[in-house]
């Protein structure tokens, strides 16, 4: 038995705390020095580069030519479509259990015959090298038919519309309303009736880094091995066996680190899928990286939606119904796995779900229109449910001469009135201390009081705010009971090896979020050691526990309670080996920065000490066989669906009336999502949320032209929030611990982006009421503004 | 044909020379990445917007997929390999660990050459000027917030 460690005969007892505290992110030191391993730096030999001859029309018909000029170019490998790979992986279906009417037209690897939208793959050339497969792409030769293409959901849902596809019998994709009590008695009693039209643009997540796959096969071991820039390794690990009718056992996805994700990265893409099957079909190792003009054609869009909404209240401003109606553009498939219909289903169950609504009337329809599919990206349809209940409060709020903040809190639903088991998600909210907290963190007497005063200089500044909830940590209602092959559940396995490290396997996986800092602290303090002696890793379906990902802000929430778990099994495990070992109780004990003492002080062993021990040599030890030093444990929420998250935020705009420009001046977040494990990383959380919801506000928008082709499709037309345009945040917290674990912790990486955009929409709103005009669509680009402007005159 | 596609160059990287056989058509970025392997710039939009791929020529940032190669023979390069070994980035670096200024991390190297740039400038800037330094290099996740606070608390310590 070595015994390297020199320690201390007697410690004082002061157990650390780093849950609280915020720690830097290690990672973070190596991805500032330039040693991320991004998808396009994992080296292992030389593969063969893959490009996508992608379809120019929105919907046609094709034959293919002559693909030998292709095949010869130089470089080329091989030349690959649909067809091809038919042979080996079918097509596959989007299907979701609880609504079985959604039925999604079939998708393949590559398009055989027909094509559904622009971008559409079609070929791939396999060549040497990327430039040389997209040099071939040049000499293919295909006869293109254009059809007319579905534009947009109201057309799809015409009588005389085509079908966007011929699997389909109607282009209805989805149709599903709420109703609770008497909304039109309520309406027709109502003192005060307001409305609004909402238009929110067609946009996608732009994570920097595009999307991509480095695919082996191994004919000797007959195992497929995937490199991913994905934020579900288990999901697509699963398809990829049933595509390609493989034992599960025999495909490995590895996530290396991710550039960004934003929700683009949780889907199975046809492109990557192709790229997958090529590896099997010709045994040979492949990448295929998206470049930045593609990924505007190929990655989830998001969003697209025409909403109308009413809301009535008494003359006391409590409200008394509500109703709206969404109608979404989606794609020309529903998203594998997991559909395209999550946008409007969040709009359906979140617009209106902080306030007391006695009657409500929610319905939303969704049509498949001949473009990019549509899919998750973050908030996934909360950000529109939280933008038209606040709009309409604004309303209310102004025709009842009433305060914004009053009619707020008035309305805002509290734990007395949530007397249903089926309302058992929403306890705890605090969103009334919210709204105290950023009423005085804004000084909103002084901002009123200044936009007062320069409206009479005919500058029009605008308050905006927006009440939101998250839902986070969403556990097996969602996709599960939907038959859809995603983890619920997010796992940790902790292993003490012999050096005394603690080795953290974990399904939580991130793309800087900071999870696995967030991780190391709670194993820390939980097993009581340095964090430093603590490695998280991720990121591989060989090696790690299943689970879920990066999704749905559910890496603290329900990661962190599995790490705490698992930290106090390995706890219990090491004080039994020491228990027995030294005679005493293992209430007697206690683990302090790796160093196990009996409760007097006096030191019994290092951590490191238990694993040589355990490990090594086990006779000094009166135990039968000791525990086991590796423990694996899981969580997915059981009493609820999801963590309820909630806050509110806040925005300062300034329109020019002349330019149409809107300039955020200023920008407020009261959070409460729990337990805060990192303050740094949970504000960053934020910060870079709400300046995606900005962005979305303001600037992003892909543009179609009738003949259904994108027409912005590079970053140069495709406008992003860039630093100079964004203004500084500031972030304060709430704390309601979740009740439901010991961690307490709720998720957060959404609650930015659900609150920004009805933040902006209730400012711009607001700088445009002395001209008694309002906007009703985003992006509010200057256009948008203008018009707005115009329409009075 | 050959010898039309491909030209010899000798580059200076990372303090480093160096000679390569490179085809004409590849930009500067790729030949970093790929022919050198210094992975550590990376390539966001290939069309000069997002600055993921800044990289410093003879002193001065430029976007590494807006330059061929060849156009970098005689050249000094620096990419966020030369200026983290050298340690002249070191106290941005440390700036961006601490203040949290990088999630995913694939803009940060980019973000760094600017940043760099921008504070070895000497001069006295207001956050709305860093603000407006920056607006050539696209972060999706941060929000810009922590990278303003990281390269104002450079500059603060570099005037004092």
């Amino acid at each position: 038995m070595s015994d390297e460690l020199k320690l201390p005969v007697r410690v004082q007892l002061r157990p650390q705390t780093l849950v609280g505290r915020s720690v830097p992110r290690e990672t973070a030191r190596r991805l500032a020095s330039g040693r991320g391993r991004y998808l396009d730096d994992v080296h292992g030999g030389e593969v063969y580069h893959i490009a996508f001859y992608r379809s120019p029309y929105a919907r046609a018909k094709f034959t293919l030519g002559d693909l030998s000029a292709a095949a010869s170019s130089p470089g080329v490998y091989r030349i690959v479509t649909g067809t091809d790979l038919t042979a080996i992986c079918a097509p596959w279906v989007t299907r979701l259990e609880m609504l079985p009417d959604h039925v999604s037209p079939p998708e393949y690897a590559l398009a055989v015959d027909e094509v559904y939208w622009q971008g559409e793959p079609v070929v791939a050339v396999v060549a040497k090298t990327r430039a040389q497969a997209e040099d071939a792409l040049d000499a293919i030769d295909i006869d293109w038919n254009d059809l007319e293409p579905v534009a947009n959901a109201e057309q799809a849902l015409s009588l005389d519309s085509p079908l966007v596809h011929p699997a389909l019998k109607s282009n209805l994709a989805l149709e599903r309303e709420i109703i609770r009590g008497d909304v039109d008695a309520a309406f027709k009693g109502a003192a005060c009736v307001v409305e609004h039209h909402f238009s929110f643009g067609r946009q996608t997540g732009v994570p920097l880094e595009g999307r991509g796959v480095i695919a082996r096969y191994d004919r000797r071991t007959e195992e497929l091995t995937v490199y991913q820039s994905h934020q579900a390794p288990f999901q697509m690990q699963e398809i990829y066996a049933k595509q390609l009718s493989m034992p599960l056992s025999k495909v490995r996805v590895l996530c290396p680190d991710v550039g960004g994700a934003f929700g683009i990265k949780l889907h199975a893409y046809a492109d990557e899928m192709a790229a997958v099957a090529i590896a099997r079909l010709l045994a040979v190792p492949v990448k295929y990286q998206a470049d930045r003009l593609e990924s505007f054609v190929s990655d989830a869009h998001a969003r697209d939606a025409v909403v109308s909404a009413r809301l009535a209240l008494d003359s006391q401003g409590c409200i008394v119904g509500l109703q709206y109606e969404g109608l979404f553009s989606f794609g020309a498939v529903s998203l594998y796995p997991r559909g395209s219909v999550g946008e409007a289903l969040q709009l359906l169950e979140t617009c209106g779900l902080a306030y007391k609504v006695p009657a409500l009337h929610g319905q939303v329809r969704g049509a498949f229109v001949n473009k990019v599919p549509t899919g998750a990206y973050r908030a996934v349809g909360q950000p529109l449910g939280a933008a038209v209940m606040e709009q309409l409060l604004d309303n209310a709020a102004d025709k009842l001469d009433m305060d914004r903040f009053e009619i707020r809190r008035k309305n805002y639903v509290v734990d007395a009135d949530l007397v249903n088991d089926s309302d058992a998600k929403l306890r705890g909210l605090s969103l009334r201390q919210c709204l105290d907290t950023i009423k005085t963190d804004m000084n909103y007497p002084q901002l009123r009081q200044r936009q007062e005063e320069l409206r009479a200089k005919r500058t029009y500044r605008g308050i905006g705010l927006c009440t939101f909830i998250e839902q986070t940590g969403v556990g097996a209602w969602l996709y599960g009971r939907n038959g859809v092959a995603a983890a619920s559940k997010e796992s940790v396995r902790l292993h003490l090896s012999t050096s005394g490290e603690v080795v953290c396997h974990t399904s939580a996986s991130e793309s800087g979020q900071g999870v696995h800092t967030g991780l190391a602290q709670i194993i820390a303090d939980t097993l009581g050691c340095p964090m430093d002696a603590i490695y998280v890793r991720t990121g591989d379906t060989l090696s790690d526990p299943v689970g879920g990902g990066s999704w749905a802000s559910r890496g603290l929430a329900l990661g962190g309670e599995a790490a705490r778990l698992a930290a106090l099994d390995l706890r219990h495990n090491v004080l039994s080996v020491v228990a027995a070992w030294k005679s005493v109780s293992i209430d007697e004990l206690e683990i302090d920065h790796g160093v196990v003492s009996i409760i007097d002080g006096e030191v019994a062993c290092s951590l490191q000490q238990v694993a040589r021990l355990v490990h090594y040599d086990s006779t000094v030890l009166p135990l039968p066989q000791p525990p086991s030093l590796s423990v694996e444990r899981s969580y997915t929420p059981f009493s609820k669906p999801y963590f309820m998250a909630n806050g509110i935020q806040a925005a300062e705009v300034e329109v020019d009336i002349e330019t149409g420009q809107v300039k955020v001046l200023d920008f407020w977040v009261v959070e409460d999502c729990g337990t805060v494990v990192n303050p740094l990383l949970v504000d960053e959380q934020i910060r870079g949320g709400v300046v995606q919801g900005i962005g979305a506000a303001l600037f992003e928008h892909c543009v179609y032209d009738e003949a259904g082709q994108i027409t912005n499709a590079s970053l140069a037309d495709y406008l992003v929030p860039m630093a100079a345009e964004m203004p500084d945040i500031q972030v304060s917290h709430i704390s309601t611990p979740e009740q439901e674990t010991g961690l307490g912790a709720k998720g957060v990486g959404e609650a930015g982006t659900v609150g920004a955009i009805g933040a902006i929409w209730s400012a711009v709103n607001d700088a445009l009421r002395p001209l008694g005009v309002s906007a009703h669509k985003q992006p509010f680009t200057p256009d948008v503004i203008l018009s707005a402007v115009l329409q009075k005159a | 044909m050959q010898t039309k596609n491909v030209a010899d160059i000798t580059v200076t990287i990372n303090g480093q020379e160096g000679s390569f056989s490179v085809p004409v058509r590849r930009n500067l970025v790729d030949f970093l990445r790929h022919d050198v392997g210094l992975t550590g710039s990376h390539v966001g939009c290939e069309s000069g917007i997002c600055g993921a791929c800044n990289v410093r020529v003879d002193g001065v940032v430029v976007r590494g997929c807006l330059m061929f190669a060849v156009q970098a023979d005689g050249c000094v390069v620096d990419t966020i390999e030369g200026i983290t070994d050298s340690g002249e980035a070191a106290a941005l670096q440390q700036a961006f660990l601490e203040r949290n200024a990088l999630q995913c991390g694939y803009c940060t190297p980019g973000m760094l050459m600017t940043g760099l740039e921008l504070v070895q400038s000497g001069r006295t800037v207001t956050r709305d000027e860093i603000r407006e330094e920056l607006s050539g290099n696209f972060c999706r996740c941060t929000g810009y917030h922590a990278i303003v606070d990281a390269i104002e608390h450079v500059m603060e310590r570099c005037t004092k």
